[in-house]
């Protein structure tokens, strides 16, 4: 085996996503388009936590935006938003040389292994609203972690068996490092040659401010109370209904509601861990429920 | 002689279980080599991110031929007993057995199976898929469609006797020859014979430096030349290097250099967060002994731009950690202690005991009583207990839980030395003025606080170290807490979380010490110690347990101060041995009930040097003659002796003579301890050894007067009587 070598750089952030989402169709993943719903996490998408689960193969990759309400601020802060995006890959069953498909995929948006270090550093992920853990690493370029890499154990509570691999790039993060740039904002968003270059804070600031007004002073909690019993109670019904779909649909709208609540400050320690298992019932209630299927069907 | 090699190549093995791993692999092949009856030479074992390997020599072709005996009934017994012993040994005809004689049994058969050796190849190869698949990790997973269960994907398995590849499969993965390097540098895969050639191989073609050892002094020595190059200093910590060692393959040391604007921060902070967060080495001035604006990074290649890129990217990350780590500084000064110590009442300290807010109040309450105890001022006490838990709600704290107290302390003094803290001279004393040094000299007045209300400079420091102190000592080698305020804090603290366990009996059992009793209780053994705290454990374990009683309104269902008092006599015992006193002198003076710790460490210290003595060895020899004989007689009697001597009934000088001399030793001996002056009643009972050598050498004891006896038996108790008042000699080895 020759030592890798890597790619000139990105012209600009999107075109990091490009040469992501071209490498990985070449691995034969599906490409999907982001997720419609306000999620917190590129793992929520139903392509990723309700796909790792059941018997069948699956490869799949996508952007996904996140909301994190609590992250927000002001755009005020070079490091943090309260709006950004993951790449998302899912490989199930992980082949065998995943390491190295994902090392690939660094070397391909013009990370030099030759200059750089890249290291797996150990790192468990676990997202107890999804009853979902696994093992893996955090990937980290020059002692900044860029990616985080998990062989999913379980999902809903359930054992997965095939095991998927499942990759998250922060692209804004990664994007940074590629372009050197300490300030988000000032990421070149499309190319700086073209006729109308933009950077992300041309395209995102103004909705950063906004958005943080929203998540901090402005969220109505009391609407956004009823709304999370609106929601509960609706995903229950699906569930019920064996719609497992939209029954996790409406958890994760929940769960959202449930951010904006907290963002706001406006629960006590207490209620904030009733609150996490209320969504957490309905999430592992609609993935059960969808393992079960999907043995059903492949049956 | 032949040789084993064995390596398990996978994905990045967590650098914390990778030693454990390397033991755990060489143990399970010795001992299953054992087992097979091999017997074996040298063993090396090895470890790093990527592989675990063992290498075994001076193994044979093949196992030794073994002969299994295996008893059989005797020539007579039945036919149905014989058949049985004939289908046990695999045997057709009890002609094929032998027959064996035995004096006391006499004539039995005996089946003999000769189990010839096998070869080595097949041991191996049925004993490695056998281990790898037991192989305990602390956490496993299985991935793909395998069942198998590692630590992370298992890639390869070279295993190599003799030369030659040990063929054998583990779940669709086939064992090999070849071995695989450095991702980057040397990758191969190379085919590899021996270790030698395998430890070579890997060394100048693959870029791996394989044994763990070599990586750590690799290490060390390239830090250390890198810092001293730039005329800085390494900041050891033995922990991070193991954990760095486990974490490159080809480790290649970098100096980093970070904004020096970070150093505003107080160094823990800045050493935390390289530690923990970057696994980075802090760098020094060796002049002023602070920290430099540097860091030490190992990377795990050989970069073609010399290194440039790694040390700039990972100043960059770690300006990024340190901005926000500046950001909860600055927030947390501008909040009042007083205001988090609000939030407290937010937080369960343990859901039976309460919250956090109410243990701040009892530890208060305590600490205020324990203070004049300690030589502290007792509103300073209450004040810093009161404060000292506020940290936890900062943000600094909970980013950084290790910095709990630490923060406080900087807090306190931060908000409480502003500019218009009245100086010590203008005050009239309510406590000392001499400077208690503290970490950061002063700061800008950052928020108004009560904190500083009537306090002096030197009041306001001796706040802020009682907050930084009170969780010390937080393991064996860590220092504990000398100044009397954050002594009286300190040991109200854990004096409370242990009273209030106790009485929820919540107690360690075992190895289960989930919530560190055992180390707050050797932490109050050595605050007293330490500081020769004067205190009767029995009186100040009341104290915490009344303030439970009318603070929490806990109910005490059974009274659990004894059972305390013989935990601490526990963790005291325990300290004394690890400072290499004798066992049987600590139990001999525990038998006394003391329950002053200082005493009680006096008394064994002038026991053991009276023991050192040629009076002291056979006084102790007298008194095992006397407790001997009383044994003895009791045993006969059925009964102890009692009473007191009766002068009159001495029949000899030599009884008379020890009497008196048992009377004056005692008086004196009382005397001497009301004082504490251990030495004297020790020298005042040595003066009883030519008495009681001269009494057994011509008194008879078993006088057949039975009057005579009976008095001469009191004697001995009264000998026996005097003497525990410094110990109880019975427990006395020798």
């Amino acid at each position: 085996m020759t030592a890798p070598v890597a790619r000139e750089k990105p012209a600009s952030f999107q075109d990091l996503i490009l040469r992501l989402q071209a490498y990985w169709a070449a691995q034969g993943c599906a490409i999907l388009q982001p997720y419609d719903m306000e999620v917190g996490a590129g793992t929520l998408h139903p392509a990723t936590v309700l796909r790792a689960l059941g018997p069948k193969d699956w490869r799949a990759a996508y952007v996904q935006p996140s909301r994190r309400p609590a992250d927000a601020r002001y755009g005020e802060n070079p490091n943090r938003l309260g709006h950004y995006y993951q790449f998302q890959v899912i490989l199930k069953p992980n082949p065998a040389d995943l390491q190295d498909l994902y090392l690939n995929s660094l070397y391909e948006i013009g990370i030099d292994p030759m200059v750089h270090d890249i290291r797996f550093v150990e790192d468990d992920w676990e997202n107890p609203t999804v009853g979902a853990w696994g093992l893996g690493w955090e990937v980290w370029c020059d002692g900044m972690e860029v990616s985080q890499y998990t062989y999913f154990q379980q999902v809903g509570g359930l054992d997965v068996f095939p095991v998927s691999g499942e990759l998250t790039y922060g692209l804004e993060r990664l994007a940074m490092y590629v372009f050197g740039v300490d300030n988000v904002y000032n990421l070149p968003f499309n190319d700086p040659a073209s006729q109308t270059p933009l950077s992300y804070g041309d395209v995102f600031l103004q909705n950063e401010i906004e958005q943080s007004a929203l998540n901090f002073e402005l969220a109505d909690v009391e609407m956004l109370q009823t709304w999370f019993s609106g929601c509960e109670k609706q995903s229950k019904t699906l569930r019920d209904a064996g719609k497992p779909l939209p029954a996790y649909d409406y958890a994760l709208k929940a769960s959202h509601v449930f951010n904006l609540i907290d963002a706001r400050g406006a629960i006590s320690p207490t209620e904030r861990q009733a609150f996490i298992a209320r969504v957490r019932d309905l999430a592992r209630g609609a993935a059960e429920l969808w393992a079960k299927q999907e043995e059903e069907r492949a049956a | 002689m032949a040789e084993l090699l064995l390596e398990l190549f996978s994905e990045e093995i967590p650098a914390r279980m990778q030693a454990k791993a390397e033991a755990d692999l060489r143990d399970a092949l010795t001992k299953g080599l054992a087992e097979a009856g091999v017997e074996y030479g040298d063993v090396v074992a090895l470890s790093g991110p990527r592989r675990l390997a063992v290498a075994i020599s001076g193994l044979p072709e093949k196992s030794a031929d073994v002969s299994e005996e295996k008893k059989g009934p005797k020539v007579d017994a039945p036919e149905k007993a014989i058949e049985g012993f004939l289908r046990g040994a695999g045997l057709t005809s009890i002609d094929q057995a032998q027959v064996r004689s035995d004096p006391k049994k006499g004539d039995f058969y005996v089946a003999i199976r000769e189990i010839p050796g096998r070869p080595l190849e097949d041991i191996i190869a049925g004993l490695v898929p056998d281990i790898v698949r037991g192989f305990h990790w602390p956490k496993s997973m299985r991935w793909g469609r395998g069942e198998l269960r590692w630590v992370r994907p298992l890639q390869r398995i070279l295993c190599v006797f003799d030369g030659k590849t040990v063929e054998f499969e583990i779940d669709g993965l086939k064992s090999s020859n070849e071995t695989e390097g450095h991702r980057v540098h040397g990758r191969g895969p190379f085919k590899v014979s021996s270790y030698a050639e395998y430890k070579e191989t890997l060394q100048e073609n693959g870029f791996v430096a394989i044994a763990r050892e070599d990586r750590r002094l690799l290490i060390e020595d390239q830090a250390h030349m890198v810092c001293a190059q730039a005329g800085l200093e390494l900041v050891e910590d033995k922990g991070l290097l193991e954990e760095v060692t486990g974490l490159a393959e080809w480790p290649v040391v970098i100096l980093g250099e970070m904004d020096p604007a970070f150093l505003s921060l107080p160094p823990e902070v800045v050493q935390l967060s390289m530690r923990t967060h970057q696994k980075y080495f802090a760098v020094r001035n060796p002049e002023t002994g602070e920290l430099a604006s540097n860091f030490v990074v190992v990377a795990n290649i050989e970069a073609s731009d010399g290194g440039k890129s790694i040390a700039e990217g990972n100043a960059r990350v770690l300006s990024a950690r340190l901005d926000d780590a500046r950001f909860f500084w600055e927030q947390d000064k501008a909040t009042p202690l007083e205001k988090m110590a609000e939030k407290l009442a937010t937080i369960d300290f343990k859901k039976e005991l309460g919250t956090i807010a109410d243990k701040v109040e009892r530890v208060a309450a305590l600490a205020r009583e324990l203070a004049p105890k300690v030589g502290a001022n007792s509103d300073l006490a209450e004040r810093a207990a009161r404060l000292a838990k506020a940290d936890l709600v900062s943000g600094m704290v909970g980013e950084f839980p290790e910095l709990q107290g630490v923060m406080g302390a900087y807090y306190a003094l931060e908000q409480g030395l502003g500019n218009d803290v009245i100086p010590d001279a203008q005050r009239s004393g309510t406590q000392s003025s001499e400077d208690t040094g503290s970490r950061i000299s002063s700061g800008e007045l950052s928020g108004m606080t009560n904190l500083q209300a009537g306090l002096s400079e030197a009041g306001v420091r001796k706040i802020a170290d009682a907050i930084g102190d009170h969780y010390k000592p937080q393991g064996p080698s860590d220092a504990v807490p000398t100044e009397p305020v954050a002594i009286a804090v300190a040991l109200a603290d854990k004096l409370d979380t242990l009273v209030g366990f106790w009485a929820i009996d919540e107690k360690p059992t075992g190895s289960k010490d989930p919530f560190a009793l055992r180390r707050a209780a050797l932490g109050v053994v050595r605050i007293i110690l330490e500081n020769e705290v004067r205190l009767k454990m029995l009186d100040e374990l009341a104290v915490p347990r009344t303030i439970f009683v009318t603070r929490q309104h806990l109910r005490f269902e059974t009274n659990p101060i004894d059972d305390l008092l013989s935990f601490f006599a526990d963790r005291l015992k325990q300290y004394l041995r690890d400072q290499g006193a004798r066992h049987d002198l600590i139990d001999a003076v525990f038998a006394l009930g003391e329950d002053d710790l200082v005493l009680i460490v006096k008394r064994v210290e002038a026991l053991a040097a009276f023991l050192e003595t040629e009076d002291g060895a056979n006084l102790l020899a007298g008194y095992k003659r006397a407790a001997n004989i009383l044994k003895a007689e009791e045993k006969k009697d059925g009964a102890a002796v009692e009473g007191n001597v009766d002068a009159s009934l001495f029949a000899q000088d030599e009884e008379r003579a020890l009497h008196t001399a048992i009377e004056t030793a005692v008086s004196r001996a009382d005397a001497a301890l009301a004082a504490e002056d251990f030495e004297a009643a020790m020298a005042a009972l040595a003066e009883l050894r030519g008495p009681v050598d001269a009494f057994f050498d011509s008194v008879t004891v078993n006088a057949d007067d039975e009057k005579l006896r009976a008095n001469r038996l009191r004697l001995l108790t009264s000998i026996r009587a005097a003497l525990f008042r410094v110990a109880d000699f019975s427990k006395i080895a020798g």
